[in-house]
């Protein structure tokens, strides 16, 4: 067990290499109630959302979700955050648990609006059931079809008798769900979704499993790919950044990060030579310190040394030979394309 | 019944050295790899190598992490065990065995004394739980 914010976690269960291959092949739990939860509501909560996060709150519709950053005003990140448009003067939101008071903060300070906001972390526990057998898994638990909900939707129903917000979303890069219920509800519900899943081959699954999953797929963790010194530009997160919606907290320093240019940029790469990159190594460029590793491991679905680094933006591309110093001595790599992992569909 | 052998010695660091006259055997303990899970790289030195008690030897990767392993005792690096540079995860199977890390001409050998014995080390990984 580790104390991850002030929760005590497990990294692993059964051990990270069979975890992380039981989402890949089958279904995985995840234990993610330490996620912290921020309710906006009001009249103009549409606005406040809208003006807090970089993607366009106002295209969503009842029952989606999206992907979005919290910035600061310098452009750089205070979160990254799922909204779901719980109605229209309603948005629940998704939160790193290690930022919730501070993203609950932020959130309140610009608040300007007709709209009330609430740090509501203690109200729900959340499950995560991901892997191509998560739907059939949960399935047999809720009455809601699950099929029916696509990918970054959701739907408040019931599972096993209690009420919970079911959204098809995750950190695996895998096909899953992420449940979110009352914490009462949350120890029953872990146990009858094992119980459920042992004919598919359910295990629990870690903090360890859940970052190589996340790295395979190229999902960005707090801390490590984007933190207050990085923009979503910076970061491969032009996607979530939509400059034509009007003023949010950010944007200014955003577009002139794009009229100037950027400096650096997010790339992947993999080992060539012998040795695993880790979080914090200097990168090379023609034997010259010219970046640093954000996240690296092996990867257990490609047997591969993997990792995530910041490079000049003009040499962020696939096919760079670069070298990574592993305890003083720099081993050969190449920058790849990612995500380094695709489910097939 | 103790799982680890009585002719070894052990550091709280969770190494275990292994003394046949003035040669040692060095690996990491059952406790260490049980603690780290999947060991998925090993770095060691090179023969000729000259360890220094206490400083770091190399290191063993496991999927989530690296840690350093130190040198239980002062010596020449006579031996590397090479078999794990393609099978790191026999530290997982046999950490007192098969997957000794490497074999040490000791320049001090009474370094030894200072070292846990088989019932020290596990009263001492029993009460770190």
């Amino acid at each position: 067990m580790v104390d991850f914010g002030g929760w005590d976690m497990p990294v692993q269960y059964t051990g990270v290499i069979d975890e992380h291959r039981a989402v890949r092949t089958a279904v995985g739990l995840f234990d993610v109630s330490h996620m912290g939860e921020i309710e906006i509501r009001g009249p103009e909560a549409a606005k406040l959302a809208d003006f807090v996060t970089t993607n366009a709150v106002a295209r969503l519709q009842v029952g989606q979700v999206q992907y979005s950053g919290l910035l600061y005003d310098h452009g750089g990140f205070v979160d990254d955050i799922l909204v779901h448009k719980v109605a229209g003067d309603h948005y629940f939101v998704c939160v790193n648990a290690s930022n919730q008071d501070k993203d609950f903060a932020h959130i309140r300070s610009q608040n300007r609006f007709d709209a009330t906001v609430e740090n509501a972390g203690a109200r729900y526990a959340q499950i995560a059931v991901q892997g191509p057998r998560a739907r059939v898994t949960l399935q047999k638990l809720t009455p809601v079809d699950l099929a029916a909900i696509r990918y970054y939707w959701f739907t408040d129903g019931e599972v096993s008798g209690c009420a919970a917000r079911i959204a098809r979303t995750g950190y695996t890069g895998e096909d899953g769900y992420e449940i979110y219920v009352p914490p009462a509800d949350a120890a029953r519900l872990w146990n009858e979704l094992m119980q459920a899943g042992a004919e598919f081959g359910v295990k629990p699954v870690g903090l360890g499993a859940r970052n190589t999953l996340r790295l395979e797929a190229k999902m960005a963790l707090y801390g490590h790919e984007i933190d207050a010194s990085i923009s979503p530009f910076e970061a491969d997160l032009a996607w979530i950044v939509k400059l034509d919606k009007g003023d949010f907290v950010g944007r200014d320093a955003l577009l002139k990060q794009k009229e100037s240019g950027l400096r650096r940029k997010l790339v992947g790469f993999e080992m060539r030579g012998r040795g695993i990159a880790r979080d914090g190594y200097e990168v090379l460029l023609n034997g010259a310190a010219a970046g640093w590793v954000t996240s690296g491991s092996p990867s257990p679905t490609l047997n591969k040394n993997i990792g995530l680094c910041y490079l000049p933006a003009e040499e962020a591309q696939p096919g760079k030979p670069i070298q990574v110093t592993i305890r003083n001595q720099p081993v050969d790599a190449v920058t790849v394309e990612t995500p380094f992992y695709k489910r097939a569909r | 019944m103790s799982m680890y052998p009585d002719n070894f010695r052990y550091t709280k660091e969770h190494e275990w050295v292994c003394v046949e006259g003035d040669m040692a055997t060095v690996g990491i303990t059952d406790h260490a790899q049980r603690e780290l899970g999947d060991i998925v790289y090993v770095d060691l030195p090179k023969v000729g190598a000259k360890l220094e008690r206490g400083a770091s030897l190399g290191s063993v990767e496991s999927v989530k992490a690296v840690s350093d392993v130190y040198a239980p005792v002062s010596g020449e690096v006579t031996e590397v065990n090479a078999t794990l540079a393609d099978k790191p995860e026999a530290l997982n199977r046999d950490p007192h065995g098969a997957a000794w890390l490497v074999k040490v001409r000791l320049s001090n050998p009474a370094e030894v004394e200072g070292l846990l014995s088989a019932a020290d080390y596990t009263a001492y990984v029993g009460a770190e739980k």
